[in-house]
């Protein structure tokens, strides 16, 4: 008995010691298991959501695709993770998975005190809010006494309570661990008001019973720059994760799209040639290969391809492109050249 | 009681000191507990170690920070966006408290109601009883909870168009919104003619007993003491000229306002913990009253004692001793029950603190060591004063 106490304590022990040395280089462990563990949201029409047979699509969706097409060469080299927003900055810094990659608003706590390292951002979002259209609201500051339905473990929770309160007006929060449930609470009258991301109102303003009944209010109360994350201290792979997303974003201003990235990779400009490995050692500088943004192109397309594809003005969302326009067409989507 | 033997000089038989049972006991129990202290070492240091190397902030010092969120239901504690997450600490310890003490009165109430109905010799009451305990307990918990928030709660009438009972306040899908006491001067004899009237009723009772003992002669306590304490703040009302008013919700915007309201999250959890917890409660009570011989009722009725003091007197004060510890174990269960609170956006401690708060600040270990302590404590103080009953209950042997 004594001895198997014994035993047990010391591999506790040593499996605690040992535990340490688990984090460290992303990339090879990625490369070791074959796939890329992407934590996404439980279901975000646009973003990251499920189809009927099961295949996970969205913007959110797309970066983890890039990131595995880099990788792999395989878009389709990639396991998701539904997680709750309570529970997704916990499964990133356990290493449970290796990238989060599901509307997560980049603020300088979660940067910086979570142990964690945004890779940039593939949707800027403001949070807004929802109201009956019954109710006659036509802004958000006459929402004084409303009861306000939100996700806990969020910057919206904190965004409504300083807009509130910077107005001096009354309301009552009412916050759910799971957005299913916030919209369930929301759509029976339970609050007057339902508030997130703008993006995520326009996106779950198709679940509601009628969504037609639903105005989402003019105002914008807060910066919401969306992004995937990985864990800091490991810098091999927040590079890949960073310009995984910027080869997407450059693809489109160079024109690249997934239809003509085989002509492309013929082209006389410079840019394109490095982009698409022709010219230059960028691949090997991430640690994979040469034709890494090629695969990404081909595989997942350019970021416009993917916004038009998963929440722009032909899909059910019907979001324009607004910020998340090319720098160089009013929009301030920016990436670093590859060079 | 014995006494340990000391071996030395008494001329016990020598043996060395590795084959001495004692010493070796000893020596495997230091290691053991030198072992477990070296583990608990390890597991904090390699914590500490890693969140330090992974760049997670540490320390308590997250508790004087500003929260920043909003909480909708803190009676008791008062709560701002600007309190700090040591203030929303004790948010979600009241509401955990709070929804615990309301559940486990409730499912004392109707867990006895349902044990002693088990029992009855009416057919229909012991069936109904029997169904009641079946249902309740083959559902799963939360299931229960979502059924009485998202299915029941949901069917009452929107926030503008609220069932109106009358002096009795306001009904809707937002709460309960009943008419708050407003007291003006002199309201406060009214307190003191209920502190008056509860401890006359103790007197009485007292009383009321040692002329029994003396006399044989019975006099009706109950009813006196439930004159004393309705009539005595009445009168006290009427004497003083009438200074308590209600203040009736009144409708706006965005629903009634004003009143005092009861949150449907509060009402769904408590209606669902006591409800389930009850049909625990019941079984005990059924198997602690069978557990009483059938010869102590007859025994009784032979006395000329009718069927409800035998009940009341005989029976119940035995089987008390049968029914606390596992009676116990229920009140722990709900306890700890009511941090399923977080899927129905009840503020409990869990949903606030080891939910909002981690999320926040990123802080999981010190979160979850400090939520973790506090069900602790919570269960040991309660297992205390169930202890402390059961002792007070038990069988005095002479």
């Amino acid at each position: 008995m004594t001895k198997t106490i014994l035993s047990v304590a010391l591999g506790l022990t040593v499996a605690g010691l040992l535990a340490s040395t688990a984090s460290a280089a992303t990339l090879d462990d990625v490369k070791a298991k074959g796939f890329i563990q992407c934590g996404v949201s439980q279901g975000l029409p646009g973003f990251s959501n499920p189809d009927d047979q099961g295949n996970w699509t969205g913007v959110d969706v797309d970066v983890c695709r890039a990131m595995a097409a880099a990788v792999f060469g395989d878009a389709s080299k990639v396991k998701y993770t539904p997680l709750s927003a309570k529970e997704r900055f916990t499964a990133l810094q356990s290493g449970e998975i290796d990238v989060l990659s599901r509307n997560t608003t980049w603020t300088m706590t979660r940067d910086t005190a979570l142990g964690l390292n945004f890779a940039g951002v593939n949707y800027y979002d403001g949070q807004g809010f929802m109201v009956r259209k019954s109710l006659g609201v036509a802004s958000a500051l006459e929402l004084s006494g409303a009861s306000v339905c939100t996700n806990t473990g969020t910057t919206t929770e904190l965004n409504v309570a300083d807009y509130f309160r910077a107005n001096k007006m009354e309301y009552e929060i009412v916050a759910f661990e799971k957005s299913d449930e916030v919209v369930a609470a929301y759509d029976a009258g339970r609050c007057d008001v339902y508030t997130t991301d703008q993006s995520g109102l326009y996106a779950n303003r198709l679940k509601l019973t009628n969504p037609d009944e639903h105005v989402v209010l003019p105002e914008i109360i807060s910066k919401e720059p969306l992004g995937p994350v990985v864990r800091q201290g490991d810098d091999q792979w927040f590079n890949l994760a960073k310009w995984s997303l910027n080869a997407m974003i450059n693809a489109e201003e160079l024109g690249v799209t997934s239809e003509n990235v085989d002509e492309m990779a013929n082209s006389d400009n410079p840019e394109i040639k490095r982009l698409l490995g022709k010219e230059g050692e960028f691949g090997a500088a991430i640690g994979v290969s040469n034709d890494w943004a090629y695969q990404i192109v081909k595989q997942v397309g350019n970021y416009g391809e993917s916004f038009e594809r998963n929440i722009g003005v032909n899909t059910p969302l019907e979001i324009k492109r607004g910020l998340n326009q090319l720098w160089s067409k009013g929009g301030i989507l920016y990436a670093p050249p590859i060079r | 009681m014995t006494v340990a033997d000391t071996p030395v000089g008494t001329g016990a038989p020598k043996v060395a000191i590795f084959n001495d049972p004692k010493v070796r006991g000893a020596a495997i129990q230091i290691v053991l507990i030198a072992l477990i202290a070296f583990l608990i070492y390890g597991m904090v240091s390699n914590a500490a170690t890693n969140l330090a190397k992974a760049g997670i902030a540490s320390g308590f010092g997250f508790l004087n920070v500003t929260a920043g969120f909003g909480i909708n239901i803190s009676p008791f504690v008062e709560y701002s966006e600007t309190s700090t997450y040591g203030r929303v600490f004790l948010v979600g310890l009241q509401n955990t408290l709070v929804i615990s003490i309301a559940g486990i009165f409730f499912a004392t109430i109707i867990g006895f109601i349902v044990g002693v109905a088990r029992l009855s010799s009416n057919w229909v009451i012991a069936k109904l009883a029997y169904a009641y305990v079946e249902i309740m307990r083959n559902i799963p918990l939360l299931l229960w909870i979502f059924i009485w928030y998202f299915s029941v709660l949901r069917l009452l009438p929107s926030k503008s168009d609220p069932i109106n009972l009358g002096p009795f306040g306001l009904l809707n899908i937002a709460g309960y919104y009943a008419p708050k006491a407003v007291f003006a001067g002199g309201a406060g004899w009214i307190g003191i003619a209920l502190i008056v009237a509860i401890v006359a009723s103790f007197v009485l009772s007292f009383w009321a007993k040692r002329r029994q003992l003396a006399t044989g002669e019975q006099f009706p306590v109950f009813w006196t003491s439930v004159a004393m304490i309705v009539g005595l703040p009445l009168i006290a009302y009427f004497l003083t000229g009438m200074p308590v008013s209600f203040e009736l919700p009144t409708a706006s915007r965005f629903g009634p306002k004003g009143g005092a309201r009861i949150y449907p999250e509060f009402l769904g959890l408590l209606l669902a913990l006591s409800l389930y917890t009850a049909n625990y409660i019941g079984e005990i009570v059924r198997a602690g009253i069978m557990a009483i011989s059938h010869g102590q009722t007859e025994a009784a009725h032979a006395l000329g004692i009718r069927s409800g003091p035998t009940l009341r007197l005989v029976v119940i004060p035995q089987a008390m001793r049968v029914i606390i510890p596992p009676l116990t174990n229920q009140y722990l269960n709900l306890t700890k029950n009511s941090s399923l609170a977080v899927a129905i956006a009840y503020p409990d401690l869990v949903s606030v603190f080891a939910g909002t708060t981690l999320n926040q600040t990123g802080q999981a270990v010190e979160v979850l060591l400090m939520t973790m302590l506090t069900y602790l404590a919570i269960s040991l103080l309660t297992s205390l004063l169930m202890n402390w009953f059961n002792a007070k209950m038990a069988l005095v042997e002479r």
